[in-house]
């Protein structure tokens, strides 16, 4: 359970005033200039020392990934690229911190490119977010004025903020995909290595941090990476915001320190199970991407990466979606493959091939019209597409078909037994679009 | 070097190796689609997966490098391994991928027995399939008049994407929509702009894009292959003629990468329907005003009447454009024979001339010089039409970068940037003398658009100033290229077909009253004035045939051997493909018979004799394949010319690219092209 005291978001429900002078009330903008003198190698040691893994899904160590800027160099310029493309089915945190405290990011904004000597940040913000978008606009419109940011600031630090509007696409939350979009080219994952710290943003070395890391980067700094490394199990500290969504009683976001357990997160936040914990039929615990996991796993399973991992589910996002027993889990999971069919790019074949396969399978596993060796055949197909793409997309459209069949091979049984017994000749609905 | 296993082979591979380029020198078979060596790397098809040690999942192995991969633990090479269990199963599922959208058309597939997704599904796939679903239906495409589209094959390797962009420079196609609803189109369906869009579907390594004419023709099993050498422009690409008896069906590239790597222009490729059409397959005779059939003994009959009661120099010889050494070498001979002085192998007037040395008339650098050079400058040239592929080689050195390109001439869309300094000869005067060197090694190139006129030899000159003070010539490097637009001109240039002591020229013989007989052999591109006995010796119905008096039936470029001079002075081969038509034969066959008729027998009997004669004559033309570098200062030589020069701006002599030469006005697809080229199609509405 979490402090108050040790809450970093402390507008999340835009209570408050989200405009600088409310942002300066809550510790916003507050000792930045002595943050940057103490310079790049204390941000980056202290953020190391916060244990804070990437926010964006993958919690890859945020401190580490600043530390693989290579050295400045006057011919290359480094920049900083904020993944606001949150479009992963679930997650709505990132849209909270920019509608209702956009100051907190603009400063971590500041701090971050300061520590990886990048005098330009952009900000790749989806197109859907059309308010938070604005409220962006506005927070950088008042930082300029303020002279918080901009070529001669009061940090003595020059540093150009934009705020980049993507079109909705969700691959262009690939952090290659993002770097291609916004060079304005078509948003398809480049290949890796060279990694954006080399080759990023026109060929420069790049960062790309999702907003809640680079949020929460300034309030570590401030009070210090070990306060940081002390809430929450050891690699997976911290604070996270968990976007709590589906059969739970009072929906919300909520922050909450890392490796709560999952009952206490439902129980304090969320009102409970609706219909009360024997009612818990799965959680899928980190957007849409990750495995479902079935409600005996979960219940008292800490919410943090490792021991989700463990339960061969993810943390991901932090999108915590509970799924009660009224729920069709066939049908929810093959809307979800119709997503990732929808979604991909098409550049690479695995993925462009195989989330349409899955999907039309899943689709007619959801009615019962299949055969039962048509599962195995799914789960192969699931393996082949997995770790054969260009990007995380295919293993992110592979991962809850997969977890469907681990968990729930009976339910699909049942439906294709119910189906058997009964064959009615509808037509199946296989349309592109 | 870096050391790499390959399946427990060591190998000693260049650090910038991909791991695909390290598997094949390590004699491992890696399948790929999307990889192609003249493209850039897309990684797009997964189908070149590898297993690399210490990797969490296979890399695709053609966009992967040999300095990407970490060492063991104890600094051991890396090990890639092709043949694991885990490789195995990667390409069993790529495999499968690709084949669930894939029609099984393979019957009434043109692409049949060279497909690469056929061969490699045999070699890398499994035998069934396990996708029970429909399969994804594509609305074919029209993209032009050369290429066909069924798009329902394509598996989205976009190499026609990158090659139009990249190679092509005019990028047409592209991708529109996503995930597996992703098609390959041009830009709302219209046709294509490049010279060089039927290299597409080579490139593409289904049955998506097919060459439009060749459809429903043949399969590739049943067709003979000839190596033979273009004649459609200057550069000689090296092209593969596919033949089934008598019939040309197709012609492909062949790689040369000092030619034309793997390149050739759509008319290279598709004047195969002119090879067929206005064939001249027998001897003609002017009677009564009209052409009417006669056998060789009666053409040859008034030829030898009209050539004995002439004058030695009223006697006019005009070679053609597309005309092999040989039969040019067989032609001076007949000429010298008979005592006349009026040879000419420059139909267009240009200022050329051999006595200035053969470093004047070449293109010095090489084609695979252009990417040494350091700058370029054009001159009354538009290289894109003149010669694509070598357009496309001066795009591969801008494209690389630190490349400043600078042309005088017509201001036209050349696929790449360049300052463009004025029109004509203004303009060359004011930079001569002062013109700045750009890097070590600049490049100029002179077309014929600034030297076929009246005061060609004035802008050579000129030309040759403005080279000098560029800095095109230095030690090791000479820069001064001429590009020519006739495939026989360098070596017409080389065997000295150009007027003896008080000849004409070629203008000069086509004048009214200039000559009472001239003989044309396959020159279509002059237009000669009434009076003189016309007789004409070539393949197609065309210009020179119809001005004709006797018509002599030769054979064209497919239907003889003979070795062909490019524009950079290179000896290549060409072999015959097929027989010519009906009672034509090879044209010095023809100008030895003749010969004998007019009592100047030519002195050989076959083939092999005149080759061995010509190239005694001139020892060059046994270095085959190889570019004999010109010597003497021949930029000091030019510049001495001087002469007057006209303000007229330079044009480029090619301005219908597809129509340049007798077999192409003969092209019903080269007729479409050029329609289309020339914007009188709005577009083409399906």
């Amino acid at each position: 359970m979490l402090d108050d005291k040790d809450r970093i978001f402390l507008n999340l429900y835009g209570i408050g005033d989200w405009r600088l002078e409310g942002a300066r009330k809550r510790g916003t903008w507050d000792g930045t200039k002595g943050m940057l003198e103490k310079g790049k190698d204390w941000i980056i040691n202290e953020m190391k020392a916060s244990g804070l893994r990437g926010r964006g899904g993958a919690g890859f160590p945020t401190g580490l990934k600043w530390s693989f800027m290579p050295k400045p160099d006057p011919n290359r310029p480094a920049y900083l690229v904020v993944n606001a493309d949150e479009s992963e089915p679930g997650t709505c945190k990132d849209r909270e911190i920019m509608r209702n405290d956009p100051h907190m990011l603009i400063e971590g904004c500041l701090i971050a490119s300061f520590s990886m000597h990048a005098n330009a940040c952009y900000i790749y913000i989806r197109g859907e977010y059309v308010l938070e978008a604005d409220r962006l606009d506005a927070a950088i419109d008042e930082a300029y004025e303020a002279k918080l940011v901009g070529p001669d600031n009061i940090h003595g630090y020059p540093f150009d903020i934009y705020v980049h509007r993507g079109a909705g696409a969700y691959i262009c939350g690939e952090e290659t995909a993002l770097l291609e979009s916004l060079e304005g080219k078509k948003g398809m994952p480049r290949l890796k290595p060279p990694f954006p710290a080399n080759m990023g943003l026109y060929g420069f070395p790049t960062t790309v941090n999702n907003v809640e890391s680079i949020a929460v980067a300034p309030t570590i700094l401030r009070r210090g990476g070990a306060w940081f490394a002390g809430i929450g199990r050891k690699n997976n500290t911290g604070t996270k915001l968990f976007c709590v969504s589906g059969h739970v009683n009072t929906p919300c976001n909520v922050e909450e320190a890392m490796s709560v357990p999952f009952r206490e997160l439902i129980d304090r936040h969320c009102g409970g199970i609706r219909g009360g914990w024997d009612n818990l039929l799965g959680v899928i615990p980190g957007g849409s991407s990750v495995p479902v996991v079935p409600a005996e796993q979960i219940m008292d399973c800490p919410m943090d990466f490792d021991a989700l991992r463990d339960l061969k589910s993810g943390l991901g996002t932090a999108a915590v979606i509970v799924m009660d027993k009224s729920t069709d889990i066939i049908r929810a999971i093959a809307r979800i493959s119709y997503f990732y069919k929808h979604e991909s790019c098409g550049q690479c074949t695995p993925c462009r091939e195989g989330t349409g396969w899955l999907w039309r399978v899943v689709s007619r596993m959801a009615e019962g019209r299949a055969q039962k060796r048509e599962i195995d055949a799914l789960l192969e197909v699931t393996t082949q597409l997995e770790g054969h793409s260009i990007c995380a997309l295919g293993d992110a459209a592979a991962w809850p078909v997969q977890g469907l069949i681990r968990h729930f091979r009976p339910e699909i049984e049942r439906r294709i037994d119910t189906y058997m017994a009964n064959p009615h000749p509808e037509p199946i609905r296989i349309a592109a679009e | 070097m870096t050391k790499i296993v390959v399946d427990g082979r060591e190998v000693d591979v260049p650090a910038d190796y991909t791991l695909l380029q390290a598997c094949e020198a390590a004699g491992a078979e890696i399948p790929r689609f999307c990889f192609h060596e003249r493209l850039s790397i897309a990684g797009n098809c997964r189908m070149c997966l590898v297993e690399l040690k210490g990797a969490p999942k296979p890399v695709a192995s053609c966009a992967w490098g040999v300095r990407d991969c970490r060492p063991g633990p104890n600094g051991e090479a890396p090990q890639v391994s092709t043949k694991s269990a885990v490789v195995k199963k990667a390409r069993h599922g790529i495999m499968e991928f690709l084949l669930i959208n894939h029609p099984l058309d393979c019957p009434i597939c043109d692409q049949g027995g060279e497909c690469d997704l056929q061969d490699q599904a045999m070699a890398f796939g499994v035998s069934g399939s396990r996708f029970h679903e429909n399969k994804r239906a594509v609305e074919d495409k029209y993209i032009g008049p050369i290429v066909r589209t069924s798009m329902n094959r394509c598996i989205h390797c976009t190499r026609c994407v990158r090659f139009t962009s990249e190679v092509a420079g005019t990028g047409d196609m592209g991708a529109i929509g996503r995930g597996e609803d992703m098609e390959i189109t041009t830009y709302l369906e219209s046709a294509m702009g490049s010279e060089l869009q039927g290299n597409v579907a080579d490139l593409c390594p289904v049955g998506a894009l097919l060459q439009k004419p060749a459809a429903f023709k043949a399969r590739p099993w049943e067709m003979a292959k000839t190596q033979v050498i273009d004649v459609m422009d200057a550069l000689g690409s090296n092209i593969r003629v596919d033949s089934r008896g008598r019939e040309v069906l197709r012609i492909l590239p062949r790689i040369n990468d000092d030619v034309n790597e793997e390149w050739i222009s759509d008319k290279t490729r598709h004047i195969v329907d002119g090879l067929k059409a206005q064939r001249l397959d027998r001897p003609y005779l002017r009677k009564a005003g009209r052409l009417a059939p006669v056998t060789w003994a009666e053409a040859f009959a008034a030829i030898a009447a009209k050539v004995k009661a002439a004058d030695p120099k009223r006697l006019g010889f005009i070679a053609g454009d597309l005309v092999s050494a040989e039969d040019m070498f067989a032609f001076k001979g007949l000429a010298d024979r008979l005592g006349s002085p009026n040879v000419d192998c420059r139909q267009d007037g240009t200022a050329l001339h051999p006595r200035h040395g053969r470093g004047s008339y070449l293109f010095n650098p090489t084609v695979p010089g252009i990417e040494r050079a350091t700058s370029l400058l054009i001159i009354g040239s538009n290289p894109r039409r003149e010669s694509p592929v070598l357009n496309a080689r001066i795009r591969k050195r801008w494209r690389m970068g630190g490349f400043p390109i600078q042309l005088i001439g017509e201001r036209v869309d050349l696929t790449y940037d360049y300052d463009y300094l004025g029109a004509g000869t203004d303009t060359l005067q004011e930079l001569a003398g002062k013109a700045e060197q750009l890097g070590e090694r600049p490049m100029v190139i002179v077309g014929q658009g600034a030297l076929a006129r009246p005061d060609g030899a004035a802008v050579l000159a000129l030309a040759a100033k403005v080279a000098k003070s560029f800095g095109a010539v230095s030690e090791g490097w000479n820069g001064f290229s001429v590009l020519h637009t006739a495939a026989s001109r360098v070596a017409g240039l080389d065997l000295g077909l150009v007027p003896g002591e008080g000849g004409l020229d070629a203008l000069a013989m086509a004048e009214p009253g200039a000559l009472d007989v001239l003989f044309l052999l396959g020159a279509d591109e002059v237009t000669v004035a009434p009076g003189a006995f016309v007789i004409y010796q070539g393949s197609h119905g065309d210009r020179g045939a119809h001005r004709a008096d006797v018509i002599l039936p030769g054979a064209a470029y497919t239907e003889k051997a003979g070795l062909y001079v490019n524009t950079e002075g290179r000896v290549q081969q060409s072999d015959r493909a097929v027989f010519p038509p009906g009672e034509a034969r090879e044209d010095w066959a023809i100008l030895r018979a003749l010969s004998e008729q007019l009592g100047a027998r030519l002195p050989f009997d076959n083939y092999r004799a005149l080759k061995a004669a010509l190239q005694a004559a001139v020892p060059h033309f046994a270095k085959v394949e190889r570019v004999v570098p010109a010597e003497g200062d021949i930029l000091g030589t030019l510049a001495a010319l001087g002469g007057e020069v006209d303000r007229a701006a330079f044009r480029s002599p090619v301005q219908d690219f597809y129509l340049t030469n007798p077999i192409a006005r003969c092209s019903a697809v080269m007729a479409e092209c050029s329609v289309l080229a020339q914007g009188h199609m709005q577009q083409a509405a399906e």
